[in-house]
């Protein structure tokens, strides 16, 4: 298990205990975070599970592969250099703590 | 105590009614009854992931027992509602209980078609929808070399893949002349006729079965409609499915190839709604009524037949879409093929990289993508808005379609 910290569109911050293995989506998704759609159930396919990594743990994250870039290039809310689809980051000690910021809009 | 909104169904769209329901500020009772022992749980994976062994038990389940807790959403599993008395707006389950509803929502999904052929019922023949069906194939697969998979629809063919991968031998029977009749145009059922032989998987169409013969109570072989015989030491039977209408027939509501229901996912009693693989509702991207299968259909409808319940307005005008795994094919569809009187490819076809768009009358109905989830995703914004697209600029890969998806309407 380690530590995620979601902010909802909102500013309301979730601190939610996720099991190593897993994405971060399913973390969210599982507990009703606001904001995290994953209309695709975690295959990289929608881009309904957009986040914003925080500056401090986005370089800690392998590097989004080709078809995650061109799914974030059909992202609802604006690009970012730190955006992310949440079904692909997975979790694990090294990432403890991890801050994702979701935006307001996944359509 | 005021009666709840009762639920009858617990899987996607049970899931997400439930949830919808909150967050339409309804703040009375929510109780959730479902005939499975278990809170609803994700069912695409189980004939891909789940059935390979990639994905365990613990991450099935669509929420956490917490998400319902929180927000006061009582469950009652392993209990079938029995019969719905509409005057005194009361529903039975199978232990004779009586429950009062305010509202009440019909989420009953649909279960396998059976063959209705001479040895079905013997040990070893399986079909595959619930988490307990897989269950039990995966505690047979150990001493299964031989499976003979009946049906080449989505679900015979990702079993087909899936079992493929743990090394067993796999024939698929399908009584159509190819693949996904249904569904799929016939340039998309050639390409997973060879993915599938690529794979060494017999396809055997145009093959009915008459009968499935045991030995020692036990499957063993299944017969052809033409006396031809595939051994088996294990069975999937994949034919499609049956909404289940029967409580919603026997109180007398409208049924037709499902629950009827209009675009805000009323019955024909509107304190009464229906949502996901039961309901047959109007649906424009068909051209008509559609009673579809699919977890888009039954979350985004299961959306409005919260806000009607709620007292909202909602309506259902969602485009449809669908997608399937099998091997390293993301197959994705949005819209419909049916009755397109052009296509275009876009892509790299001999890459398997492609998708495949379908016009009627000069308009954009529908896209095929293989490993094209780009593709997806701008076919249905396209199609929802009713974006004009040609056939020429579909199939030009210098055309650009994000920055036409993301042109303000005309």
């Amino acid at each position: 298990m380690a530590k995620v910290v979601y902010i909802e569109p909102n500013g309301n911050s979730r601190e939610i205990e996720v099991k190593e293995g897993w994405s971060v989506m399913e973390g969210a998704v599982r507990n009703g975070v606001e904001g995290i759609v994953a209309e695709c159930g975690g295959t990289c396919s929608c881009a309904t599970c957009h986040v914003y990594v925080d500056d401090a743990y986005y370089a800690k994250l392998p590097p989004p592969d080709d078809i995650e870039r061109a799914m974030l290039e059909s992202a609802a809310a604006e690009r970012k250099p730190t955006s992310r689809l949440s079904c692909q980051i997975r979790v694990s000690d090294k990432i403890a703590g991890i801050i994702l910021r979701i935006p307001d809009r996944q359509y | 105590m005021a009666a709840p909104i009762v639920i009858v169904g617990a899987s996607h769209a049970g899931a997400q009614l439930a949830d919808s329901l909150r967050r339409e500020h309804w703040d009375g009772g929510i109780l959730m009854i479902g005939d499975e022992p278990e809170l609803p749980y994700h069912r695409p994976p189980l004939s891909k992931d789940f059935l390979s062994g990639k994905l365990g038990e613990d991450r099935l389940p669509i929420r956490d027992p917490s998400f319902y807790a929180e927000r006061s959403i009582d469950t009652l599993l392993g209990r079938r509602v029995t019969a719905i008395d509409r005057t005194a707006r009361e529903v039975t389950t199978d232990d004779g209980s009586r429950l009062a509803y305010a509202g009440l929502a019909l989420v009953t999904g649909a279960r396998p078609r059976l063959l209705g052929v001479p040895g079905e019922q013997l040990e070893g023949v399986f079909v595959l929808r619930s988490a307990a069906d897989v269950r039990a194939i995966r505690a047979r697969l150990a001493a299964a070399e031989r499976v003979v998979v009946v049906g080449g629809g989505f679900i015979g063919l990702e079993c087909a893949a899936s079992l493929r991968g743990l090394g067993k031998q796999v024939t698929v029977l399908e009584a159509r002349e190819r693949l996904m009749p249904r569904v799929m145009p016939p340039a998309v059922s050639d390409f997973f006729l060879a993915l599938h032989a690529d794979h060494g998987v017999r396809i055997v169409c145009d093959t009915g079965v008459k009968e499935i013969l045991g030995k020692d109570g036990s499957v063993d072989t299944v017969v052809g409609a033409d006396g031809s015989t595939f051994p088996a030491d294990m069975v999937i039977v994949g034919v499609g499915v049956l909404p289940n209408v029967e409580l919603a027939r026997e109180c007398g509501l409208a049924c037709d190839n499902g629950i009827v229901v209009d675009e805000r996912a009323r019955t024909s009693d509107p304190s009464i709604v229906a949502a996901g693989d039961c309901a047959n509702h109007p649906n424009r991207f068909f051209g008509g009524r559609a009673r579809l299968e699919s977890v888009q259909n039954a979350t985004d409808q299961a959306r409005v037949a919260a806000s009607t319940l709620a007292g909202g307005d909602a309506t259902y005008d969602a485009v449809p879409w669908f997608w399937s795994d099998q091997y390293d094919i993301k197959l994705q569809m949005v819209g419909t093929s049916h009755a397109y009187d052009r296509s275009a490819i876009r892509g790299d076809v001999a890459g398997r990289r492609f998708s495949t768009f379908y016009f009627r009358d000069g308009r954009l109905i529908g896209t095929d993508s293989l490993n094209s989830p780009v593709d997806h995703m701008l076919s249905r914004k396209l199609i929802g808005a009713g974006t004009p697209l040609t056939p020429e600029q579909a199939a030009d890969a210098g055309f650009d379609l994000r920055a036409l998806s993301n042109a303000p309407k005309a």
